[in-house]
């Protein structure tokens, strides 16, 4: 471990600090997903993601990470900040004029950190089983990361991934998914079931994994366990479970904290329950 | 009028697939893609010679458009291969997202472009797809008109960094240009001088006017014939220079007259120098069942509907 647990949490609740204020900053953005997934991030890039300090789009020799769900940018930008990609004052600069920190993430604008444009659901299968073919061809043993949301999984071209994928042995690829059971108009069940995801991925040859995303200690091992599943020629499923709004208690449990911002009084409130542990941008 | 002659026809879509090889011997880089057409798209002497750096993506195009962008990330320049209508409208938005806004070199290569892809139908035979791609913030967008040149432009948008849409097509047609051309995105074509209109041509249709500016010629009309294989960017020079001299102008293209070769023409006139223009194009319509050439005719992209253009648009010239 590079970190203690204690320490990762630490900084997740300094991302969780960013994602509120920024999506306050601008009165927009996506507060519920980015906080479920603040122990994800952390854990990706401050433990298990070996990756170059200096940016370069071809990644040669480094694990990649692609967000599939681009709409939780806001805790990508405040973990890449943090992992010192950019420094953390341009996070105020979040879905305003000129900024490079656009409301969905995008290469446009040259973000460190950033290998291609998501928000529009259901490419970042794709656009990673093509990296990890590029990897293989160039006889790059390194590892290629996804998230994706669970609702995003209504979209079709994921299961044309999710069979490319196996067929051809893609086993250092790691997909993670947030498994909050919410999207925009309502909880999944309701809007379109998804039933058993991981009956639904082992049938198309995956090797699924459980975590719990809001529990560190759970997040870290099982991503360093995915790591190990390499060489049995199956790709890895991550099946995270996360609350939505992970962190700040009104947010919590709800898809009504997907895509609103809060007021001045409810920053407030998130605020008083995140500690400032690496001292805000 | 000069003379252009030929002594064998064949198919561009061939042509990509020998400009595909060559490219794949000259670079490493190159790999390929296709989705269920490898015959149909003559990626076969690049699969034999480098099976490693081909993929199969079976019938999933969305899927293939993803992985060709992903695949850019480390070097690697991914020529797509499926037709037409599945290589643009079927995969819009992933074109857009993963490839065009996110400055993917990826090569889109699309055969059976047109109503020449003949009896399958209005389902397969797009003629929106220059259109679609044009629209698309730095993408480059070529049809070339043979063999020869289609050859030439595989091997040439290897060597581009950057997201290009490659459009070819079925039939035999005419082997017109020469073999050894070096193919310049952007730069026009000049095939025939003449002072009295100016025809831009692109594609399939390249040859219909060539035949078109013989028959003009027996009725005392010099046609300046001019292909236009780089849709986008289009090259204003070539085009400017042309009309000043004519003060006419006839856009020839197998595809719909909204949105085509002829309204970027038409755009850059408009704004550089009004002319009049006469459109030989589809109209706003589906394709159907057919041979090419009873397509051609019936949707009027012979060479005689050339001529009537011409006719047309030099008794609206001032």
């Amino acid at each position: 471990m590079k970190h203690t647990i204690k320490e990762l949490e630490d900084i997740a609740s300094q991302i969780r600090r960013d994602i509120v204020r920024m999506v306050h900053g601008c009165q927009s953005g996506h507060p519920g997903g980015s906080l479920g997934c603040a122990d994800f991030f952390t854990a990706l890039y401050f433990e298990v993601l070996n990756h170059k300090k200096d940016f370069s789009m071809d990644g040669i020799g480094e694990d990649l990470f692609f967000l599939s769900n681009g709409h939780i940018s806001p805790v990508w930008y405040s973990t890449l900040a943090h992992a010192g990609y950019f420094d953390k004052s341009e996070l105020a600069t979040f879905r305003k004029l000129d900024s490079r920190l656009q409301g969905h993430p995008t290469t446009h604008e040259h973000l460190p950190g950033i290998r291609v444009a998501s928000g529009s659901l259901g490419q970042g299968m794709s656009v990673a089983i093509g990296a990890a073919l590029t990897k293989r061809l160039n006889n790059d043993n390194s590892y290629v990361f996804t998230l994706h949301g669970d609702g995003e999984l209504q979209e079709g071209q994921n299961w044309e991934a999710a069979m490319f994928a196996p067929f051809h042995e893609l086993d250092r690829l790691i997909c993670s998914v947030d498994y909050n059971g919410q999207q925009i108009d309502g909880p999944t069940k309701k809007v379109l079931a998804l039933d058993s995801l991981q009956a639904k991925f082992e049938a198309f040859g995956w090797h699924v994994i459980n975590t719990d995303g809001n529990d560190m200690q759970s997040i870290v091992e099982g991503l360093h366990y995915a790591k190990t599943l390499t060489g049995k020629g199956k790709p890895i499923l991550n099946l995270m479970s996360t609350q939505m709004g992970a962190g700040v208690d009104y947010m919590m449990g709800s898809h009504k904290w997907h895509g609103t911002a809060p007021n001045d009084e409810q920053l407030a409130t998130a605020l008083a329950q995140l500690p400032e542990t690496l001292g805000d941008y | 009028m000069k003379k252009y002659t030929y002594t064998e026809k064949k198919d561009t879509r061939s042509g990509f697939g020998a400009g595909l090889h060559e490219a794949g011997k000259k670079n490493d880089n190159v790999v390929a893609l296709c989705a269920d057409l490898v015959g149909s798209l003559k990626m076969d002497a690049f699969i034999k010679d480098f099976p490693e750096r081909f993929t199969q993506v079976g019938i999933a195009e969305a899927n293939m458009i993803g992985i060709a962008a992903g695949m850019t990330i480390g070097g690697k320049i991914p020529f797509t291969g499926t037709f037409a209508n599945f290589s643009t409208g079927r995969v819009y938005d992933q074109i857009r997202q993963s490839v065009a806004y996110s400055n993917k070199n990826v090569k889109i290569c699309a055969s059976h472009a047109g109503l020449t892809l003949g009896e399958d139908g209005a389902t397969h035979q797009i003629l929106e797809d220059i259109g679609l791609m044009k629209m698309l913030p730095g993408m480059v967008v070529i049809n070339p008109c043979d063999y020869n040149q289609t050859k030439a432009a595989t091997m040439a948008i290897a060597e581009y960094e950057g997201p290009v849409y490659l459009r070819f097509g079925r039939p035999v047609i005419p082997v017109f240009t020469d073999p050894d051309q070096k193919f310049e995105i952007g730069k026009a074509w000049m095939v025939n001088e003449g002072t009295d209109v100016t025809i831009i041509a692109t594609g399939h249709m390249v040859w219909k006017a060539i035949e078109a500016g013989e028959k003009l010629a027996e009725l005392g009309i010099d046609a300046e014939i001019i292909n236009i294989h780089t849709i986008k960017p289009l090259d204003d020079e070539a085009i400017l220079k042309s009309v000043k001299k004519t003060g006419c102008v006839v856009t020839c293209e197998e595809h719909n007259k909204f949105g085509g070769l002829g309204e970027s023409v038409a755009r850059l006139l408009t704004t550089e120098l009004p002319t009049p223009q006469e459109f030989v194009a589809t109209n706003d319509t589906f394709g159907e069942s057919g041979t090419p050439d009873q397509l051609m005719s019936k949707y009027g992209l012979d060479a005689v509907n050339i001529v009537e253009a011409v006719q047309k648009v030099m008794g609206r010239k001032k």
